[in-house]
């Protein structure tokens, strides 16, 4: 089936491509490029902090590399791509960019030599920044240690890496386009919303692609799978969605990572904490929780939510599910799934267990994980990986059983889906 | 009757940590590494109980950073602060819990007999400096960065000194073991692992607090720790 719609995907490409280039339609609506005005310590000031927001180190700085050097491998369905030294070294980095360079990178998805960058390369949303946040942010990027570290090639598999396709994905999926400020909505909600459509690239996660690795809305975040964790759905309250919480609540989640026991971060948005949103000023963060908390709450879909009859478990799968809830996680989040403040989460009405999709406690309950460790919470409490105790087959009865029990009523996982999970790599 | 009951309910309370605590938060770690970290049967899971603490440091960051690779280790670790790292590695290396018996591998007595040469006097002619000039005279490590060598099973030893040739393995510049590890012969790694994983651990085992004499070589692990 996914072959058949991956040759489905190419053969639609290759015609669009023959289409585009019968038309050549000039599609591109980027205004002219503005020289660049001299850097003021201010917009260097001012650069750093967006550059931090928008998570440039994550993907441009390999584990232990120089900052932002690059080489950290992005794995994808399409293949490995390799994040590029945007460090201002002229032979193997941005040394040679002008500010108007850059801003095509940001805003339209050109390289300098005029290529078209992968959408890997969130373009898709940074084309929401404005011109003057862009030289900015270019002005910050002009400052820093310029380090010789040449680029490494993307690892593809076919057609993905025959670059000419781009232009077609271009065509179908991508509108160049600064954020326009909703006249509905006051200042801060238009400042919110800027930064999680644009900048903060919230989207590229939290929403589902399809099979050309396209975000599939517009409407907003309706969660996705990226590196091998679920990016749950912001706009939905039964998974990320944030619209019952307060300003707070939401700051401090972002901010440190965690909010009490009621919920934590880890794998991907654990990184995006640590290395962004807990250095991101309180005013840009009450910003983005204002307009998070103003998504319109959309239900999933009804055949991915959980089934509409509590499901029931038979009664010897119970029982085994049971015991082995008893020996290995009852001690901390106690007989009934209650938690224990402030080191184990309650299991009872928890979102991440009862989401429809079973990747996340999945993934928990094999590798565990800590939340990031931040200014607010340096020394965050961790699960214990299980992983190498546990088979699959008693990963998937432990978890129906916490699915199924005190009210939770989630659709089962089967021994398969944890084997699936067991052998992607971490993040 | 009441004051067993009493008590059987108190040693079973005593085994858990209070919740907001060290233990608590290390319970991540203490699956792999064994309970308090003094290691589980698998072998390749090593213990952590008691190693210097500069030493534990040193590999929570390696993991963090790139240089030793093991994605679990690196998962864990690569989110948390310095300073939380340390506190981590200060609980481990605080900890005096009993070592198991040794497992002796099925080797010769010969094969023994040339890992307890390298171990204790190495071997100029290969220009292999011994084992003890770093690792202590009695190889149980010294502080703060230095680990002990008894206590791990030879399949963790061979598996580290393997990685270290392959280049999979790594300390902070200059990496002094990466220099003796690519003089040394297959056979002979294989005969100071053996030899290493037969010794008993002695009751009072504490890493030395200081080196009797300067090592020969210089090892970034070390100098980091002296910087301090």
């Amino acid at each position: 089936m996914k072959k058949a719609l991956g040759f489905v995907g190419i053969l639609i490409v290759l015609i669009v491509l023959g289409v585009w280039w019968l038309s050549a339609p000039d599609r591109e609506t980027g205004e002219a490029p503005q020289p660049a005005t001299p850097a003021s310590a201010d917009a260097v000031t001012r650069g750093r902090e967006l550059v931090g927001l928008g998570g440039c180190q994550s993907c441009h700085t390999a584990r232990g590399g120089a900052l932002f050097a690059g080489g950290r491998p992005i794995p994808t369905p399409f293949g490995v791509f390799y994040a590029p030294n945007i460090t201002p070294d002229a032979a193997t980095g941005l040394g040679s960019w002008s500010a108007t360079d850059f801003w095509r990178a940001l805003h339209d998805g050109y390289s300098k030599k005029g290529g078209a960058l992968y959408p890997t390369f969130p373009y898709t949303n940074y084309t929401r920044i404005s011109r003057q946040d862009a030289e900015a942010m270019y002005a910050y990027l002009r400052t820093i240690q310029p380090v010789k570290q040449v680029n490494r090639h993307h690892e593809l598999k076919f057609p993905y890496d025959y670059r000419p396709l781009l232009l077609a994905w271009r065509w179908l999926f991508f509108r160049p386009g600064v954020y326009q400020s909703d006249p509905a909505h006051d200042t801060q909600w238009n400042r919110g919303a800027y930064l999680v459509q644009g900048l903060g690239h919230c989207s590229a996660c939290h929403e589902a692609r399809n099979a050309l690795g396209a975000t599939r809305s517009e409407a907003g975040p309706t969660g996705g799978l990226v590196l091998n964790w679920y990016a749950p759905s912001l706009v939905t309250p039964r998974e990320a969605g944030v619209q019952h919480w307060t300003d707070a609540e939401v700051m401090t989640l972002l901010k440190t990572g965690v909010l009490d026991t009621r919920a934590m971060t880890v794998g991907p948005m654990a990184e995006v904490v640590a290395e962004s949103l807990q250095h991101t000023p309180d005013d840009e963060l009450q910003a983005m929780a204002t307009y998070l908390r103003s998504l319109p709450a959309m239900e999933p879909p009804a055949q991915a939510t959980a089934t509409q009859t509590p499901y029931v478990l038979r009664p010897a799968e119970r029982a085994r599910g049971e015991e082995l809830y008893k020996k290995n996680c009852a001690n901390c989040h106690g007989d009934h799934g209650e938690g224990r403040d402030p080191a184990a989460p309650p299991l009872v009405n928890n979102r991440t267990i009862t989401m429809a999709s079973a990747v996340n406690p999945i993934r928990l309950v094999l590798f565990g994980g800590y939340p990031p460790g931040t200014a607010g919470n340096p020394r965050p409490f961790g699960m214990p990986p299980f992983s190498l105790t546990l088979d699959d087959e008693q990963i998937a009865e432990v978890l129906n059983y916490v699915r199924t029990s005190w009210g939770n009523s989630a659709h089962p996982v089967r021994g398969e889906e944890v084997s699936a999970n067991r052998g992607n790599p971490l993040w | 009757m009441f004051l067993v009951f009493g008590s059987a309910q108190a040693a079973d309370l005593s085994t858990e940590p209070p919740l907001d605590s060290i233990q608590q938060r290390v319970k991540p770690c203490t699956t792999c590494h064994g309970n308090e970290g003094r290691a589980t049967r698998e072998g390749y899971y090593p213990r952590i109980a008691g190693k210097p603490a500069g030493y534990l440091f040193n590999q929570l960051t390696n993991f963090r950073d790139d240089r030793r690779h093991y994605s679990m280790m690196s998962y864990m670790a690569q989110l948390q602060t310095d300073d939380y790292l340390h506190e981590i590695a200060e609980y481990f290396g605080s900890l005096r819990v009993p070592y198991p018996p040794p497992h002796a591998p099925a080797v010769s007595t010969v094969v023994l007999d040339r890992g307890r040469q390298l171990v204790m006097q190495g071997d100029p002619t290969l220009k292999l400096p011994a084992c003890i000039s770093c690792h202590g005279r009695r190889l149980l490590g010294v502080a703060p960065a230095v680990p002990g060598l008894l206590g791990v099973s030879q399949d963790y030893l061979t598996a580290q000194l393997g990685a270290w040739r392959m280049g999979v393995r790594a300390a902070a510049a200059p990496d002094c073991m990466r220099e003796i590890v690519q003089r040394m012969r297959t056979e002979d790694l294989n005969a100071a692992t053996a030899w290493l994983a037969s010794q008993p651990v002695p009751d009072d085992a504490e890493p030395a607090p200081s080196f009797e004499a300067t090592p020969q070589l210089q090892c970034g692990s070390i100098l980091g720790h002296m910087a301090q």
